[in-house]
């Protein structure tokens, strides 16, 4: 019993560790209030989500499996909750029951797990009914297995033959054990038999029809005569006890896996209505092959932005196809870090299967997603502050596969804007060279001006728009560097025009 | 001093067997030879009592007692110390021990030894644990597993020994009395019994049917597996690998009241297996002999030393087989070192300075001078050590050596524990010195470790150079570790040797000892040379 709603032939891992670099990834995308969207006070919800959007799919086949199963979820809301509801109250009910320790006596794991046996009977036959109501209505190819496979695996027969076995395990007839003689004529392999049964009844099955036999009754005051008797009991029901235990274990992991899997959706739906609140528009976005370089979009916007704030954010145009190298420049809060997060928010939902914050968007899939931006304070007592963006960009660099997506924002300004540009210059033409996509996010005009010289098609420059009277549209055009960043602007704005501008270095 | 050699030099010490159990040795019928007596002693040395069962001083001086400690750790119960505590002064003797020894270095003959002390050692545990029981059946089962393991080495050992290339004649005379032994009738029938008994109760299956507080023991009838039949049923619901619940009963050996009364049923069920255990028990109760008993503990002393010496080999460190002779004080050793000093450096990694040395023609005496911390203590106990351990018959640390047997090694160490006494320090080095020459004769060893450092020099040159003659008159061999270069120069008969230290790491310890006269330029320099001070090493330092 597999539900394989995030992957077509496997099951989520609820204990795949986040990338490494996923703490950058939180704080340089804004993650928190995506997930805050998503997950509201559901932590499994949450946890599952982030799992799920920061290890990425490199396949298209898996994110269109994905985006097929969201679009039946957008569909069919209420019946898609309903089933997340059904596995949340069996976890929660096995956890009340839940003794609290590990037992050291197979009688309570039995008596136990019978009792759990019997809850998660009944909800899986609720699970079954539901399926009945609503499968009907599913087209999705996760959907439509997973239904399937309800039906198949629950069916009534089984039901009975449970609900049989229930009854049985209580043993109130007695337990007939066999056993052999091991080291020392100790008793050994203890196996739990079920008794022969025709005429005689229950009680002959016990005892046996072929004398001889030979019984004792223990004193009603052998205290440890009536212990080690029920030792020996135990050992008898030890493997039947252990396989009890471990079906319910298997049951709640199934319903674990459900919840999770079906809670990434819920999540998606929970996401899909705030931003709809916000007149915010989503799409279901095109991957295209890892080989190819593409972005293509339309209304492409910050997620996180649009969900912190009331008002409707701006969203940007482009078609970048064909462009390995994206460098942004342009003015102080012209939206270039806004539109840098809205490209790797687009990319990174894009590889979970998400619909994405744009009217329509294609890119190309990138094989892993990674940020290095400015640091706004020194973190390290001992080393400088571009000793530790190079340290960074160190293990970076450690980590990175092929036709990876590198975003940057303002590296490698906190030294003089020659050696920096230097630097960041032959980084950008080692990553270009061995297939690393680049979206630069830069002050340094010598970088931005150096690699605009070359005149390499592969590489596109964005600014920050600008009019001439100085207001910003927040929006990113196309159009090559400029020598200053506008800090005048900023300065002026800010200040009102109230005193003179200090002159710009 | 303590008297380190018991007894008669030219007696070979023995020491008592302990036996293996408390169970009365009966010497089987043996078809081969029976002059197999030891593996440590060869035939016809007369045992000696009065072996020493503590570390003699001369031990503790040398550090061999850590030595010792460290070979037979975990082995105590044997009480093979005192083997390692006395020495041997016949060259046959030793080289009896260096047959064994060298056999063992055969890595097939080292391994089948090996098979044969951990079987022997699981037939003490058991037996150890059928005397744990309280039912006398069970007692018989636990027996019946003890002679099969027993059996079953004993014939494996005789089989493997015969063709095994064994050159020493305690490995060669053993494997004789193996045969012998595992060829007796007692022995075969022994085997043959115990296997009857297994067969007969290892196919007994019987069913315990529990109702309240009544138990049923009955033959079992084919029931289907329960637990197998519920598993098969919720085998759809498997999902990844999950919790064991399965509970670890604690096993203990002993019986419970329930278990004992289920056997007695049991054994009712099964007259014929049960009467069968019943005589076996009583047939064979007291199965090892007394001579493979004495051998599993005797083959430890070489085993335990090998051992003991092997990641020093695999550090690349060499030890050899020293040539022995009870007459000539030709003295020569390649490549030897401190083994105490060699076994704590080599696990923490640190590389060990082995040093080369010999005395011949009429020498007879090395002075060691030089720089402390230099390596001059080592070098005496060093030279202690590989007399000791020449005279047990162990591989000494080198890669060639050539060994006086001294009837006596005696030792001039500071002693830290002891109290001053009344007569002071001076006046206790030199009665203690006095005992010393009073019993040393020419074939004795004598080390000194820098006597008379409790007066003024002038003194001490004095008082140390009354010695030295003494010394030297008396021809046998010493070494002087000191300060005073004087003594370097007494005689032709003094070797003067001096330490050094290593120019590229001067914190490391075991260092380099070398013959060259003791002008103090070298100590000079060798302290320039410690802390990088020296023309060359500024010039480097200050290159950068």
């Amino acid at each position: 019993m597999r539900a394989h709603l995030l992957f077509r032939d496997q099951d989520f891992d609820p204990a795949q560790p986040l990338p490494a670099h996923a703490d950058e990834l939180f704080l340089d995308l804004g993650l928190t209030p995506l997930f805050d969207a998503m997950a509201g006070d559901d932590k499994i919800i949450r946890d599952t989500a982030q799992r799920v959007v920061l290890n990425g799919l490199f396949e298209r086949h898996a994110i269109l499996y994905r985006q097929d199963i969201l679009r039946d979820a957008l569909a069919n809301r209420a019946a898609v909750r309903e089933v997340y509801a059904l596995a949340v109250a069996a976890i929660e009910r096995e956890h009340k029951n839940y003794f609290g320790f590990i037992s050291r006596s197979p009688g309570v794991v039995l008596h136990r797990s019978v009792d759990v046996m019997a809850m998660f009977v009944d909800m899986l036959g609720r699970l079954r009914r539901l399926a009945d109501r609503h499968a009907s209505r599913f087209r999705s190819e996760g959907f439509v297995t997973f239904f399937a496979m309800l039906a198949r695996e629950l069916d009534d027969r089984y039901f009975t033959e449970l609900r049989d076995h229930l009854v049985r395990l209580k043993f109130r007839a007695g337990t007939l054990i066999s056993a052999e003689m091991g080291d020392g004529l100790k008793g050994q392999d203890y196996v739990l038999r079920q008794p022969n049964l025709g005429q005689g009844g229950w009680l002959s099955g016990l005892i046996g029809r072929n004398p001889p036999a030979y019984s004792f009754t223990l004193h009603p005051r052998d205290e440890a005569g009536a212990r080690a008797l029920s030792e020996l009991n135990d050992r008898g029901i030890n493997l039947v006890a252990n396989a009890v235990a471990q079906a319910n274990d298997h049951v709640l992991s199934f319903f674990r896996m459900l919840r999770a899997e079906m809670g990434f959706y819920v999540g998606c739906l929970a996401l899909a209505d705030s931003l709809t609140a916000r007149e915010q528009n989503v799409c279901f976005p095109e991957p295209l092959p890892i080989a190819q370089r593409v972005y293509r979009f339309n209304g492409l916007y910050d997620v996180s932005l649009a969900l912190s704030k009331p008002e409707p954010v701006i969203g940007n145009d482009g078609d970048l196809t064909g462009k390995g190298v994206v460098v942004i420049t342009g003015a102080n809060q012209g939206g270039k870090s806004t539109f840098l997060r809205s490209v790797g928010l687009a990319q990174m939902m894009m590889q979970a299967g998400m619909f994405v914050g744009a009217g329509s968007f294609a890119a190309n899939l990138c094989g892993g997603l990674h940020t290095h931006y400015k640091r706004e304070e020194d973190t390290s007592m001992t080393s400088g502050k571009f000793d530790e963006e190079l340290a960074r960009m160190s293990s970076l660099i450690d980590r990175l596969d092929q036709n990876a997506l590198v975003l940057f924002n303002e590296s490698f300004q906190s030294t003089n804007e020659r050696e920096g540009s230097a630097i960041a210059r032959e980084l950008v033409l080692a990553f270009q060279a061995h297939r690393i996509k680049v979206v630069f996010v830069t002050h340094l005009y010598d970088l931005a001006h150096g690699l605009h010289e070359r005149g390499d098609p592969t590489m596109a420059f964005l600014r920050a728009e600008r009019s001439a009277d100085g207001t910003r549209s927040f929006r990113v055009v196309p159009g090559e560097p400029l020598s200053t960043s506008f800090g005048q602007d900023l300065y002026r704005q800010i200040f009102s025009d109230t005193q003179k501008p200090e002159p710009v270095a | 001093m303590d008297d380190a050699y018991a007894g008669d030099s030219a007696s070979p010490p023995s020491v008592g067997v302990v036996p293996i159990v408390r169970v009365r040795h009966t010497a089987h019928d043996c078809a081969g030879p029976k002059t197999f007596q030891s593996i440590l002693f060869p035939p016809g040395s007369r045992a000696l009592v009065d072996a020493p069962s503590q570390p003699p001083d001369v031990v503790r001086d040398l550090n061999l007692d850590q030595i010792i400690a460290a070979v037979t750790a975990g082995h105590e119960a044997f009480d093979l110390q005192p083997f390692f505590y006395a020495p041997l002064r016949d060259p046959d003797q030793i080289a009896y021990r260096h047959e064994v020894m060298r056999d063992l270095e055969n890595p097939p003959v080292m391994a089948r030894i090996r098979v044969f002390l951990s079987a022997i050692r699981e037939v003490r545990e058991t037996l150890a644990r059928a005397a744990k029981l309280y039912h006398p059946r069970q007692k018989d089962r636990v027996l019946v597993d003890a002679v099969d393991l027993y059996v079953t080495e004993m014939e494996a050992l005789a089989r493997d020994l015969a063709v095994l290339p064994l050159r020493s004649r305690g490995f060669r005379d053993f494997a004789g009395y193996v045969a012998g032994h595992a060829a007796s009738a007692a022995f075969r029938g022994m085997r043959e019994d115990g296997e009857k008994a297994k067969a007969l109760l290892g196919s007994i299956r019987y069913c315990v049917a529990i109702r309240g507080d009544s138990v049923t023991v009955r033959a079992y009838a084919g029931e289907a597996d329960y637990s197998e039949v519920v598993a098969r049923t919720f085998e759809r619901f498997r999902q990844d690998a999950v919790k064991d619940y399965r509970v670890t009963f604690r096993d203990d050996p002993v019986m419970d009241s329930v278990e004992e009364r289920i056997l007695d049923r049991v054994a009712r069920l099964n007259p014929e297996a049960f009467d069968f255990l019943e005589r076996y028990a009583a047939t064979h109760r007291e199965f090892i002999d007394p001579v493979i008993d004495r051998f599993f503990r005797e083959i430890h002393f070489y085993v335990l030393y090998l051992d003991y010496v092997r990641p020093l080999r695999e550090a690349g460190l060499p030890f050899c087989y020293p040539a022995v002779s009870i007459r000539s004080k030709q003295t020569f050793v390649r490549s030897t070192f401190d083994l105490a000093l060699a076994a704590k450096l080599t696990r923490e990694n640190i590389p060990v300075v082995t040093n080369d040395l010999f005395l011949r023609g009429r020498e007879r005496i090395f002075v060691v001078s030089g720089p402390n911390q230099g390596g001059k203590s080592t070098f005496a106990r060093t030279i202690g050590q590989l007399h000791h351990l020449a005279a047990i018959g162990c591989p000494v640390p080198g890669r060639k050596a050539r060994l006086f047997l001294p009837d006596r090694i005696h030792t001039h160490f500071e002693r830290e524990e002891t109290v001053v006494s009344l007569r002071g320090k001076l006046q206790d080095d030199l009665i203690r010195m006095h005992d010393i020459l009073a019993q040393a004769t020419p074939d004795s060893l004598i080390l000194m470790n820098e006597i008379f450092s409790s007066t003024t020099l002038e003194d001490a040159v004095f008082l140390a150079t009354q010695v030295m003659r003494r010394i030297i008159a008396l021809d046998c061999l010493a070494v002087c570790v000191t300060f005073m270069d004087e003594l370097a120069a007494l005689d032709a008969k003094v070797v003067s040797i001096t330490s050094t230290v290593v120019p590229e790491d001067p914190a490391r310890r075991t260092l380099k000892v070398i013959r060259r006269p003791a002008d103090g330029r070298a100590y000079a320099f060798s302290i320039a040379e410690k802390y990088r001070l020296t023309r060359a090493w500024l010039d480097r330092r200050l290159a950068r």
